[in-house]
């Protein structure tokens, strides 16, 4: 549930403008201005995470953003769990990154991403609701004149043991506000827990069922006027001449500008601001546009850049053991293949989108960020204001999958602003633009070569994956020696580096190297959700089902015989053969894939029908996973059956080519992703060991491909190494 | 100027033939319900009923309609999200991030208008919305769920 908001204090009313209608739009995450953002007055809550209304509603502070992956609602768990708290009164609201700022960021990371809402930041929000719990205990003791520890607490109600005095937490949260927090809290061990772990409905439906969610696309402020923006198609190109007075006589059109790059100095982009956005967008379609420079690209041609890599001398060590030379040398048998993963496009279905209002001393920015702080900085940068002038309100994400981790769309809509002072302007791309300017999924090659002996004995193993850094390209300063670390996601070696300790290999080789020659092209990457973990999975499990058929034995006991220093692999990996009937003469072709990441144990187990003609059906999906604790399970399921349609889409259908330097597919009708018609059935097994905490967004994406894939080939006897499927046929690959 | 039936209202809009109904809705009548994914009827984040039919409202342009048809958005479906697939969606907790689901539970609806009790061919064949949270799996068993609450 989510509580009904007085409007007084958070809510607000707007007016359309077009036709007078006035509408009121409700929302914890959606104040129209600073002077009406949620109060955060430290004097007003138990604590920083934890507000009590005299009414016993709880409302729970949310640092990370919602984008749809439910780290809202498992947080609030989390925190209604230590706090004791009846979770029929719970309700969220997000704190702004400003607050944070001003705070000395007493709520920690906004960043939400790389399956990180709730690993990284458990720890200390649980602590701060347990604190709040012992705050409001003792203020109903000192109350009471009796000693805190005669005192006990359940779903809110203090009870006074020996006389049998009862009070609720809304009738102590303000004394409770007033005490010194504790110094030390106990969390409960996750054996004892009532809400966290349970299987909860979201906090955040109600209104996704009725379209009273307001997303960053639907914001509408008083005076606001709308903006469609054009980039430049081609990459690197800048803008050359426009002609406004084309337009400026259209229905709506205010204003026409141009707009710099928002990561160098010139202009790339024009914009056309008007009262409603399809006038805007209308006049930008008609606008007489010239671009001048940019790059000649070409995936095409790119491709033997890649190649190159695939065999050059030159390459980043990832992870390496024992002595390649002498097991290639003295192998039986060499397996040599090569796998290729396309560029993808996140395409969230809300387009990017922000809102923002300048003025000479102030500037405010609503916006859809899965980085409220990284959001507020851009702002504030852009804006040529102090960025304790500034404020970023985060609005929920119609989808983020990693695209809404870059600000560019925020600084955008500044300058847009600081073209019109005093007027809230609303950016919103079109799917176009949204489809050619992302942060691309990279492309990469993997060129994979075993050695086998004689007793199909895996002797050797070498993988070279070719292809695109992306900290090079965004973060270059996290470079180490030049390596991208993040490039070996799922194939790091264990207990190097605590950065990738939660990306390691957990397969035992007894000789192998795994390296990346980094081949950048000039496309713009980005973290794509399950990032560099997706195609690595391609390239180990479908190469580890390549290796078992030549060695000539079963892929699951292949697969376990490398697996014994692992037992938790093994131990998904052995769920889903047995729920899914692995080895059973049946009939059903079935496919395999286990992989850790993201700090979860995961495996699949794909069944899959391909016709005479070649017609894929994906049949059935079981999948397994051991993200160490389960703070919601329901919602965990959610998020595995939702990570195959993502990594499904990418496999049958999705990629960006690239010609003389621009994306060739601009829409969903080049850019397809799976609809319920080629929806498998998924059975998700959640089997949480216990002592850790893994990230539940991205890891299983990885191991729906390979499984297909692997599933494909038992139908057919073809591997398919090209991706996406598309068009290809599987009887004849 | 248009001239629409509206959730059982009349509404009278100054607005350019060509504005596809889509953005009347959002932009002049302020309903922010029905979404924006794709303006070339791919995705059925726009969904609305005309007359009952689901209609890609991206593509429908406003001056095609002759004012007599009814036109229901999310917002119209029911007074207070008692309509059986938003119950049913509600149950299953179907929703992730959102956004197409505006569209999704209007396609559903006016499936099961036509449809009463699909079977799985049927949802196959009629449902086509673009869900990149990934819920169709539980769209499906939402809709069979939603012909139980009917």
């Amino acid at each position: 549930m989510t509580k009904t908001l007085n409007i007084s204090r958070r809510g607000f009313i707007v007016g359309t403008g077009a036709t007078g209608l006035t509408i009121v739009v409700l929302g914890a995450c959606t104040p129209s201005s600073k002077d009406d953002a949620v109060n955060l007055d430290p004097n007003d809550e138990v604590n920083a995470w934890v507000h009590i209304d005299h009414d016993d509603t709880v409302t729970i502070r949310i640092a990370r953003s919602e984008m749809g992956q439910g780290t809202l609602t498992g947080l609030a768990q989390l925190v209604a769990e230590e706090l004791d708290c009846d979770w029929k009164n719970v309700t969220t609201e997000y704190p702004t990154p400003g607050q944070n700022l001003a705070r000395e960021r007493v709520w920690g990371a906004f960043s939400t991403g790389g399956s990180r809402g709730i690993r990284d930041s458990h720890q200390y929000v649980r602590e701060g609701a347990a604190a709040a719990r012992i705050m409001l205990v003792e203020a109903a003791a000192t109350e009471w004149g009796v000693p805190a520890s005669e005192c006990s607490v359940s779903d809110g109600i203090i009870t006074h043991t020996g006389s049998g005095k009862k009070t609720s937490y809304g009738k102590v949260a303000g004394a409770a506000s007033k005490l010194a927090p504790p110094l030390e809290v106990t969390l409960k061990d996750p054996s004892e827990w009532k809400v966290a772990g349970q299987p909860k409905l979201r906090l955040d439906t109600a209104e996704k069922l009725t379209g009273k969610q307001v997303y960053g696309a639907d914001l509408q402020l008083d005076g606001m006027l709308n903006a469609a923006i054009r980039q430049a198609p081609k990459i690197g190109a800048t803008l050359k001449s426009f002609d406004a007075s084309a337009v400026q006589n259209m229905p709506g059109v205010k204003k026409v500008v141009s707009v710099r790059n928002p990561f160098g100095a010139e202009n790339n982009a024009v914009a056309v601001i008007a009262d409603t956005w399809w006038r805007a967008n209308k006049a930008l379609e008609a606008l007489p546009v010239e671009w001048e420079g940019g790059v000649d690209f070409s995936t095409d041609e790119f491709e033997a850049e890649l190649n190159d890599g695939l065999t050059s001398d030159d390459a980043f060590v990832g992870n390496a053991s024992g002595d390649l030379e002498t097991a290639f040398a003295g192998a039986d048998q060499i397996v040599d293949v090569t796998y290729n993963m396309p560029f993808q496009n996140h395409a969230t279905m809300e387009p990017m989108n922000a809102t923002a209002l300048w003025t000479e001393d102030k500037c405010e920015v609503w916006c859809p960020t899965q980085d409220g702080e990284s959001a507020l900085a851009a702002t504030a940068e852009e804006a040529g204001i102090p960025i304790e002038q500034c404020e970023v309100y985060k609005i929920h994400l119609g989808g983020g999958f990693g695209r809404r981790g870059a600000p560019d769309y925020v600084k955008q809509a500044v300058m847009l602003a600081k073209e019109m002072p005093g007027t809230p302007i609303k950016l919103l791309w079109s799917r176009e633009e949204d489809m050619m300017h992302g942060f691309f999924h990279p492309t990469t090659k993997g060129r994979m070569r075993g050695a086998l002996d004689a007793d199909g004995n895996l002797t050797g193993f070498h993988m070279r994956i070719s292809g695109q850094s992306i900290l090079a390209a965004l973060m270059p300063q996290a470079l180490q020696d030049g390596v991208d670390f993040a490039t070996f996601q799922g194939l790091f070696p264990a207990g190097v580096n605590p950065r990738m300790e939660d990306q390691s290999i957990k397969y035992s080789f007894d000789n192998f190297l795994i390296d990346h020659a980094m081949r950048n092209p000039p496309v713009r990457p980005g973290f794509w959700r399950g990032v560099n973990l997706n195609q690595n999975a391609i390239y180990l499990e479908c190469f580890m089902d390549e290796l078992a058929v030549a060695a000539g034995r079963d892929p699951l006991e292949f697969r376990l015989a490398h697996l014994k220093d692992s037992p938790k692999t093994a131990a998904v990996l052995q769920a889903v053969a047995d729920q899914a009937g692995w080895g059973s003469n049946d009939g059903k072709h079935r496919g395999l894939c286990a992989m850790y990441g993201f700090g979860s144990y995961v495996a699949a187990c794909a069944e899959v029908t391909v016709s005479d003609d070649g017609d894929l059906k994906i049949d059935r999906i079981v999948a397994a996973t051991d993200p160490g604790t389960a703070v919601n399970p329901q919602q965990i399921e959610a998020q595995v059956e939702g990570s195959f349609v993502y990594g499904l889409s990418a496999l049958l259908y999705g990629e960006i080519t690239f010609e003389n330097g621009e994306a060739q597919q601009k829409n969903f009708d080049t850019f397809d992703s799976l609809r319920i018609a080629a929806m498998p059935k998924v059975e998700t097994i959640v089997m949480p060991s216990g002592g850790f905490w893994g990230g539940v967004g991205e890891p299983t994406i990885a191991v729906a491909a390979p499984a297909v894939l692997n599933a494909i080939y038992a139908a057919t006897g073809k591997r398919i190494r090209n991706l996406p499927i598309k068009d290809q046929n599987l009887r004849e690959a | 100027m248009a001239t629409l039936k509206i959730n059982g209202e009349t509404k009278t809009v100054d607005v350019e033939e060509d504005t596809p109904l889509l953005w009347v809705i959002r932009e002049q009548l302020g309903m922010t319900g029905t979404k924006y994914g794709c303006g070339i009827a791919q995705c059925g984040t726009c969904t609305v009923h005309v007359d009952g039919q689901a209609v890609r409202s991206c593509v429908y342009p406003v001056g095609a309609l002759s004012g007599d048809e009814n036109i229901t958005t999310i917002e119209g479906l029911s007074e207070d999200a008692s309509h059986p697939v938003q119950q049913a969606w509600a149950e299953l907790d179907i929703p992730q991030c959102g956004y197409c689901q505006s569209g999704m539970i209007m396609a559903v609806s006016a499936l099961l208008k036509e449809t009463p009790n699909p079977t799985d061919e049927d949802i196959d064949a009629a449902i086509s919305n673009i869900c990149r949270c990934g819920t169709l799996a539980r769209v499906r068993k939402g809709i069979h769920l939603a012909v139980k609450k009917a």
